[in-house]
């Protein structure tokens, strides 16, 4: 415990002062969230239980995807990178253990989307009176918590079995881009055709942003656990968990 | 090969293959504690995989390896504890400073070795503040042995510490690890430059196609090959050289390569004094280890082809 806040506390620091970093893996769906206020967050939407405004959907769905940025897309090319520069070798020839070292990784990611989707939910607040409901907030930190955890194990899976550092940004963005549009990130449900709505069901993200919206939902009357979307961001965890576990490699490799 | 208490590495018969390619072909090599031991070889020769298998980085194909009574391929925290590692990639965030790193690195070990001694050690004090990012080449490679020496391990390994350095920052290298044997530790270098063997080494091995071709201190390998290099400027109203005198001779500057240099220096004393020539530039040159090392190296080659 005190050797994983000790590599934390340091993670945390290196993370600030890294510009690249703070900006992809950080602060990067915050422009999305002004940008979309200003274009639609006066628009009224249909939620389920009545009528808001489209803010009221921006502040969950950004706050959905402050999660898959800085858990999945920043931790997968950070570990790509901290591994062709030798970092992750030589942390190996030390009495660190290398599931302490992984943990802080996971744990600073961690925290630096929970500061995202705090700056979210204070803005929505603030500038454009999107109400933070208090009977559902369990609900929502639970899928923020369990969210952090299936993109996080999936970012190192994708580091593991992805490519060098130089490719990685590239390979993973190919991956997250396509799927964030599909998934009632950028553009408000009911939509897309069905079809592309059962593809996207398929992978994790969309699963992410509807267990937000329930929890986030003013309307919503009961505690706003989605248990369907729970137990699918739990199986693409444990999924991304064991394929990080069988190949993750030490190695610089390039 | 006995091993006893006081060796720091004992290896017996190691090797490593990759695949088909043999990289170690069954070395043996004792290192005690205390020495600074240089593995000497040229590029591909199996330096760095020996290294990296004696660190725990590489398993290895066979053969029977104790460093500090451990087998390193077993991963403990206990042995890791024990050695400090300096790889030939730098390996550290380069958004920390200098001072941050070293706190870093010293706080997974139980009994670091304080920051500041630990810079003073590289000479990197004047530098804690400053981010790593904005090192000098010279600087990061210091600031990886200052890493490797967080931990205050009782044997250190470096892998080419100086390759790629200018002279004046090779010289602050040797100077560091000069420093490093006044601390009582034991270093295991590895390295293709044989001047830095020859500075630094208590013993040396020479390897090359993944065996061991000779060891010793460079002082006995040196000895190898007992031959004196004399040169001199061929007096200019000379056309030749005295019978029975074996030379190269190249522009005007003569070589000969003796193995009796006291009486060759006779002989052409005597024989310039008659002339009432001089020889000018003249020179007596003991073999140097790179003499020992290019013709060991150039013979070994030659046999395995």
């Amino acid at each position: 415990m005190r050797l994983l806040l000790h590599q934390a506390g340091y993670e945390w620091k290196a993370f600030w002062r890294n510009p690249p970093a703070v900006f992809f893996g950080g602060i990067f769906p915050l422009i999305f969230f002004v940008i979309f206020n200003l274009l639609f967050g006066n628009e009224e939407i249909r939620i389920p239980g009545g009528v808001a405004r489209a803010s009221t959907f921006y502040v969950p769905a950004i706050a959905a995807m402050s999660i898959v940025n800085s858990c999945f897309t920043g931790l997968a090319t950070g570990a790509a990178i901290s591994r062709d520069r030798g970092v992750l070798k030589r942390v190996r020839g030390t009495p660190l253990p290398a599931s302490t070292y992984l943990a802080a990784r996971v744990l600073v990611v961690s925290l630096v989307a929970v500061c995202m989707v705090g700056i979210v939910v204070a803005a929505g607040a603030l500038f454009s009176g999107v109400s933070v409901p208090t009977n559902t907030m369990p609900a929502f930190i639970v899928t923020l918590v369990l969210g952090a955890a299936c993109f996080a194990s999936l970012g190192l899976a994708v580091a593991a079995i992805g490519p060098n550092a130089d490719a990685a940004p590239a390979v993973i963005n190919a991956i997250v881009l396509p799927l964030l549009f599909i998934s009632d990130i950028f553009i408000s449900p009911g939509r897309a055709p069905a079809w592309l709505t059962t593809v996207a069901d398929i992978f994790p993200i969309r699963h992410l942003s509807s267990a937000l919206q329930t929890a986030f939902n003013p309307f919503e009357t009961g505690l706003g656990f989605e248990a369907a979307d729970l137990l699918v961001l739990a199986l693409w965890g444990i999924g991304g968990a064991l394929v990080a576990w069988r190949y993750f490699s030490w190695e610089p490799r390039s | 090969m006995t091993t006893s208490a006081s060796d720091a590495i004992a290896v017996t018969g190691l090797r490593k293959t990759y695949g088909t390619y043999e990289a170690v072909r069954g070395i043996d090599l004792r290192v005690a504690r205390g020495e600074v031991f240089a593995l000497l070889g040229p590029n591909g020769a199996g330096k760095t995989t020996t290294v990296e298998i004696l660190e725990g980085h590489r398993e290895r194909t066979g053969g029977d390896v104790s460093v500090l009574g451990h087998d390193p391929a077993r991963h403990e925290r206990v042995y890791q504890e024990r050695i400090g590692i300096v790889l030939q990639t730098t390996g550290v965030d380069p958004y920390l400073s200098v001072g941050e790193a070293v706190a870093l690195f010293g706080g997974y070990y139980v009994h670091p070795r304080p920051v500041d001694e630990v810079l003073a050690v590289v000479g990197l004090e004047d530098q804690k503040q400053t981010r790593v990012r904005r090192l000098s080449g010279g600087q990061q490679r210091r600031l990886d042995v200052a890493i490797g020496l967080a931990g205050d391990p009782e044997l250190l390994f470096l892998d080419e510490p100086t390759t790629g350095f200018d002279p004046s920052a090779r010289r602050q290298a040797w100077e560091m690890i000069r420093n490093l044997r006044t601390l009582g530790k034991t270093v295991f270098l590895t390295t293709h430059y044989l001047d830095e063997a020859e500075q630094l080494a208590d013993h040396v091995a020479i390897i090359t196609a993944g065996r061991i071709i000779a060891e010793g201190t460079p002082q006995s390998l040196m000895n190898v090959r007992d031959v004196t290099t004399i040169q001199f400027w061929l007096p200019a109203d000379s056309v030749a050289l005295p019978p029975g005198i074996a030379a190269r001779i190249a522009d005007g500057l003569v070589t000969i390569e003796s193995g009796e240099p006291t009486r060759m220096l006779f002989e052409l004393t005597r024989w310039s004094t008659e002339r009432g020539a001089v020889l000018a530039g003249l020179t007596v040159m003991r073999p140097s280890l790179e003499d020992v090392y290019l013709s060991l190296v150039g013979a070994a080659e030659e046999h395995a082809s």
